[in-house]
């Protein structure tokens, strides 16, 4: 019979070490737009300055991520589930890069604006918007740790949640701008917050997509029920 | 299907080394055999032509259908049989002769002695085995001269030849370099339109690049066989999976 030997322990180990980078980098990306929140509802400026300057961070990591993807690629011809790890590094590591600079938009709104901008039930629904962007991420995150793919459904279904603060939102802002309460760039720059959230759900759902591949060799898109006619 | 093989156990003497093999091989398709050494790969391709009827002590229970008909029924034809399914082995083989002889042997073993004929086989499957233009100066040279490679093309040309209906490669790369691995791939690739190729590879690559079918044994069983396309990105048994993915070996 034929002695089974554990074998390529050290690509193996390469392979977890790229799981690892891309995890931080969700962590990292998560973080990001959760302090983008809290300058945004605080409209704290020098916060905003930082979840801007941290960006870079972000960005020096999705090309550690994509280099040690590439050499893998080249010298050890992944195959299977190996593969998947690497075409899915590819993939997270570019929406979470997305959703850094989608912190980074939302922290530059704040510290460009020059006054006050929120106003309490703004700031409600913005944070709404942001608190459930922030947890998808974060979901999205922990489902790519664990290869829970049930968790990875969830964000899935979490999108449909974040459609409807987005749509309430963007009601709201319109009202807003039509009731000349507010100065049409302020209500516009917020609109165009409130846009950069919702993405930042879409690249959580784009991840947890990716997660149910990497667990599963299933490919699954998830379709956008704000495309249909409401 | 060309090949249909069920419930093949084969035996040398008291030690088992095939369990049930159940495998379906389609007309016109390549079907790599992968898996660790010592297996039972190579035992099953050699009882596709029954070239493990030469070893003593062999014990073969099963079938093996070739075109629907038993190739292990008493009344078949062996040299007709090997010269349906022709084989490629692991190092190249010429003979001692001319590259023209080379190819020409089967053909003369079976009668022919037509010359003009004879040329025309010489060409064409010196061309089927993409080697025509490097050697044609030099048909009545020695085969033994040629590099590795040329001399496997050689023994592919020597099988196509004969017009075989099925062509058996037991680790046909194994001894040669890079170029002329791709070469033969290219080759494999090419031929498969006029034959069914059954293929032993170590080679988890050239499984991937030049099959349609893979098939992993282990321990003398056949673990999974599938679409290569299949085995390669979502094989069903985690074992598949450790095994092509190098976890062990």
């Amino acid at each position: 019979m034929l002695d089974v030997q554990k074998t390529r322990q050290e690509y193996i180990h390469e392979l977890a070490a790229v799981q690892d980078k891309v995890y931080q980098m969700g962590l990292k990306a998560e973080n990001a737009v959760r302090q983008a929140m809290q300058a945004l509802v605080t409209e704290d400026r020098a916060l905003a300055a930082k979840v801007m300057k941290e960006d870079d961070v972000i960005d020096d990591m999705i090309i550690d991520v994509e280099d040690d993807c590439i050499l893998l690629i080249a010298k050890q011809q992944p195959i299977a589930h190996d593969l998947r790890v690497i075409a899915t590094g590819f993939k997270i590591s570019t929406d979470i890069e997305r959703i850094g600079d989608h912190a980074f938009d939302v922290a530059r709104v704040i510290a460009k604006a020059d006054d006050k901008i929120m106003d309490g039930e703004r700031a409600a629904l913005l944070k709404e918007l942001g608190d459930c962007a922030a947890q998808m991420v974060e979901m999205a995150m922990q489902a790519y740790r664990e290869g829970n793919i049930r968790l990875a459904d969830d964000v899935r279904h979490m999108d449909a949640k974040m459609d409807d603060i987005f749509k309430r939102t963007f009601y709201s802002l319109s009202q807003f701008i039509n009731s000349k309460s507010m100065h049409p760039e302020t209500a516009t720059s917020l609109l165009f917050i409130a846009r950069f959230l919702e993405r930042i759900g879409d690249h959580a759902v784009n991840i947890a997509e990716w997660v149910i591949y990497l667990e599963t060799a299933e490919r699954i898109h998830t379709k956008k029920a704000r495309y249909a006619k409401d | 299907m060309k090949i249909n093989v069920e419930k093949l156990n084969l035996f040398y003497g008291e030690h088992q080394a095939l369990f049930d093999v159940d495998l379906p091989v389609p007309e016109h398709q390549v079907v790599a055999l992968i898996g660790p050494s010592g297996c039972g790969k190579s035992t099953f391709l050699r009882t596709l032509n029954r070239m493990n009827d030469l070893i003593d002590g062999v014990r073969i229970d099963g079938s093996v259908r070739l075109d629907g008909e038993d190739i292990y029924d008493p009344d078949t034809d062996l040299v007709e049989l090997r010269k349906r399914v022709g084989m490629v082995f692991q190092r190249p083989n010429p003979f001692p002769m001319s590259i023209y002889d080379n190819v020409a042997y089967g053909c003369r073993v079976h009668g022919l002695k037509d010359k003009k004929r004879l040329d025309e086989i010489v060409e064409s499957s010196l061309r089927g085995a993409a080697l025509w233009d490097e050697v044609k100066d030099r048909l009545n040279a020695s085969a033994m001269g040629m590099s590795g490679g040329q001399q496997q093309r050689l023994c592919i040309a020597r099988v196509m030849a004969v017009s075989p209906e099925v062509v058996l490669m037991d680790e046909p790369c194994s001894a040669l370099d890079p170029i002329s691995t791709m070469k033969i791939e290219e080759l494999v690739s090419e031929i498969k339109k006029d034959f069914t190729i059954v293929m032993v590879t170590h080679n988890m690559q050239q499984a991937a690049r030049v099959s349609d079918y893979t098939a992993f044994f282990l321990n003398g069983k056949l673990i999974e066989h599938d679409k290569t396309d299949v085995i390669f990105t979502k094989p069903h048994d985690k074992k598949t999976e450790d095994y092509i993915t190098g976890r062990f070996g």
